[in-house]
């Protein structure tokens, strides 16, 4: 439906260079006349396309932004990329479709299941940050990584071993079903609810970080971690909840995102490697960065596949090794 | 550290070693000679990732990428060019050099983390274009039946031949690892500072040891085609990359032959364990763990007591 859009829109604009120089006076305005009805036909179709597909990445963008701020949280703090965050963005999703199934996937399952599952999720990293997590701060990076990395690992297969290894599918609550449409495209309810809850996050995010006293601890302790502990606080609680809200944050995500595909084992490489790049291009431990990088992603990836399907996957790399080539460090100042 | 292992008694445990390893095909099952042949390449692949991580302090984080490229070099030459198929030996590795040579271009103006993370997104680019382009790469299908030149045709042939080039590229990584660059290189990864103060240009070593490196995963690439016969995406996924980073702690990322024998530990560790439980990575998750709590300095160096105390890397 979309796709030949574009072509369409390239195959009328190529023949009327060529008229418009070599064809007499008369024929000329006769053919731009109609030329000029077909182009603004061409262009309604392809811009309502392109709103839709824009609104489209928009939708996405806000599960990026929603799990990769919570990796970049994590990063800017804690300074550990966190492996596992796709994977307990894969547990959330698997929790929401259960929690939500346990209530006959009804609307009050959905809402529900919303709330409980980052919690479950929330509290998983809880205890194993309590557990194991926090003895290990001491050494180095690459360390850590590979803890997390093992995390990754032992939750994948405990997913696999509570769930089995189909895929799940979760409808959307009711009155979240169906589509409207933009001016002839048909424009999925869920989507403009993600695009409501993605601003709403955004904003809990910056009220989170800058307006409260754990926020701006934690901030803090993001540029000099000796100095908070020497004024007495406890850094490796405010580390725990930092880790613990990531964690959170990616848990929301996995539950947003299970009524707009199938949940699978699998879904959790997809995105770690989504959110890495869109942490590394928004500037480390920056939450607008992450919002910024999000944008960026989601956008170039849904107008890609508008322009070419098949490797509309390429389309978000190529921009970040843009702006990388430009900005090394990433487009907004890192916390680092 | 390297004295120590540089003896006349471990030159004749080296020797010993080896002409047992010449004569193990002769009575063991065709299976084990498969294994052992399948555990030298990926021996190979993790002591070049231990190059750059062990020795320059590098955050290789996506090393199986070169790896997987050199593997797709090979097969890819091998499936549509009609050429020897012995030239593809020698292309391959130079394709996934020049990767690292480009990769390296980008992430080596970044340090330590961001070098990593950089790393594993670039790496993935690579991935998906792998994955996703059909009509070249086969898809997630991956390439199966790729012709091999008769002489490693068999089992046997194919242990053989990987026992040689695989002792081939530990003298030449050895060699490298304590010439002149290599000492350079450990001083980088000690303390980059002082190294730029005396006039070492930081990031083009690191971009000449990247390239190495990955000029060596390709090696290893082209050696487990041999032994396999067929290439598939995951074997530039960014899992493995994390796999071959467990093989050199586990086996000790500051001793030269630490990570092969982390790499012979966790395949034969994979083989069996498979064989009783499909939730493999469930145990792999757990045997890291537990090495990062009790083991960081890897096994070797329980017998190695004299492990460098200056081979710590500062946090």
């Amino acid at each position: 439906m979309l796709i030949p859009v574009c072509p369409s829109y390239v195959v009328v604009d190529s023949p009327s260079l060529g008229k418009t120089k070599s064809d007499p006076l008369g024929q000329d305005s006769l053919f731009s006349a109609r030329y000029g009805r077909i182009m603004t036909l061409a262009a309604n179709i392809t811009l309502a396309a392109l709103v839709q597909q824009v609104l489209v990445g928009l939708s996405r963008t806000t599960i990026l932004f929603i799990v990769a701020s919570g990796l970049s949280l994590v990063l800017g703090v804690l300074r550990i990329p966190n492996v596992a965050h796709g994977s307990l963005y894969m547990t959330g999703a698997f929790v929401t479709y259960t929690v939500a199934t346990l209530f006959g996937q009804s609307t009050l399952g959905f809402w529900l299941a919303l709330i409980v599952a980052p919690l479950v999720v929330a509290l998983l990293s809880f205890l194993v940050e309590r557990g194991l997590f926090c003895h290990l701060y001491e050494r180095e990076h690459m360390m850590l990584l590979l803890f997390t990395f093992a995390f990754s690992l032992v939750i994948g297969d405990m997913v696999k071993l509570i769930w089995g290894s189909d895929y799940r599918s979760l409808a959307a609550p009711l009155f979240l079903q169906g589509s409207f449409s933009i001016s002839g495209f048909p424009f999925p309810r869920y989507n403009l609810f993600l695009l409501i809850i993605g601003p709403l996050v955004a904003a809990g995010l910056w009220f989170l970080t800058n307006k409260t006293k754990i926020g701006k601890i934690a901030r803090a302790a993001a540029v000099d971690r000796e100095m908070v502990g020497a004024i007495g606080i406890n850094v490796s609680w405010v580390f725990a909840a930092v880790f613990v809200i990531g964690c959170y944050l990616a848990g929301l995500g996995g539950a947003l995102v299970a009524p707009t595909q199938n949940i699978t084992q699998g879904m959790d490489h997809a995105i770690i490697i989504e959110a890495f790049l869109i942490v590394i291009i928004g500037g480390l431990g920056n939450i607008w960065g992450a919002l910024l990088g999000a944008l960026i992603f989601g956008l170039t990836d849904s107008i890609g596949i508008l322009i070419w399907p098949q490797f509309a996957i390429v389309f978000p790399y190529v921009a970040v090794v843009i702006v990388l080539l430009f900005r090394p460090k990433g487009l907004l100042k890192s916390t680092w | 550290m390297f004295k120590a292992l540089f003896g006349v008694k471990t030159a004749i445990v080296g020797m010993i070693l080896l002409a047992l390893l010449l004569l193990l095909p002769q009575f063991l099952p065709r299976f084990y000679v498969y294994l052992i042949a399948l555990i030298f390449a990926i021996a190979l692949l993790a002591t070049s990732l231990n190059m750059v991580l062990g020795y320059g302090g590098m955050y290789q984080f996506h090393h199986a990428v070169f790896y997987g490229v050199g593997a797709y070099a090979f097969a890819l030459f091998a499936v549509k060019s009609g050429l020897p198929l012995w030239i593809g030996y020698l292309i391959a590795p130079f394709c996934s050099a020049a990767l690292g040579l480009v990769m390296g271009l980008i992430t080596v103006r970044l340090n330590q983390l961001y070098f990593g993370m950089l790393q594993i997104s670039l790496g993935s680019l690579v991935w998906a274009i792998t994955y996703r382009w059909y009509s070249f790469t086969g898809g997630d299908d991956g390439i199966h039946g790729i012709p091999l030149p008769d002489l490693v045709g068999s089992s046997t042939g194919a242990y053989y031949f990987n026992l040689i080039v695989v002792v081939t590229c530990f003298v030449l990584m050895y060699m490298i690892v304590n010439s002149p660059f290599g000492r350079i290189f450990q001083g980088i990864r000690d303390n980059p500072e002082r190294c730029r103060a005396v006039g070492v240009n930081v990031q083009k070593q690191q971009l000449a040891g990247q390239t190495i490196a990955a000029f060596f995963a390709g090696v290893a690439g082209t050696l487990f085609v041999t032994v396999e016969g067929s290439v598939f995406p995951d074997l530039m996924f960014w899992t493995l990359s994390l796999e071959i980073l467990i093989m050199c702690l586990l086996g000790g990322w500051f001793i030269f032959l630490g990570p092969a024998l982390g790499a012979a530990i966790i395949i034969s560790l994979r083989t069996f364990v498979g064989i009783y439980t499909e939730y493999w990575t469930l145990i792999l998750g757990i045997v890291l763990m537990l090495l990062i709590f009790f083991l960081p300095e890897g096994v070797l160096s329980l017998f190695l007591k004299k492990a460098d105390p200056s081979g710590k890397r500062e946090g």
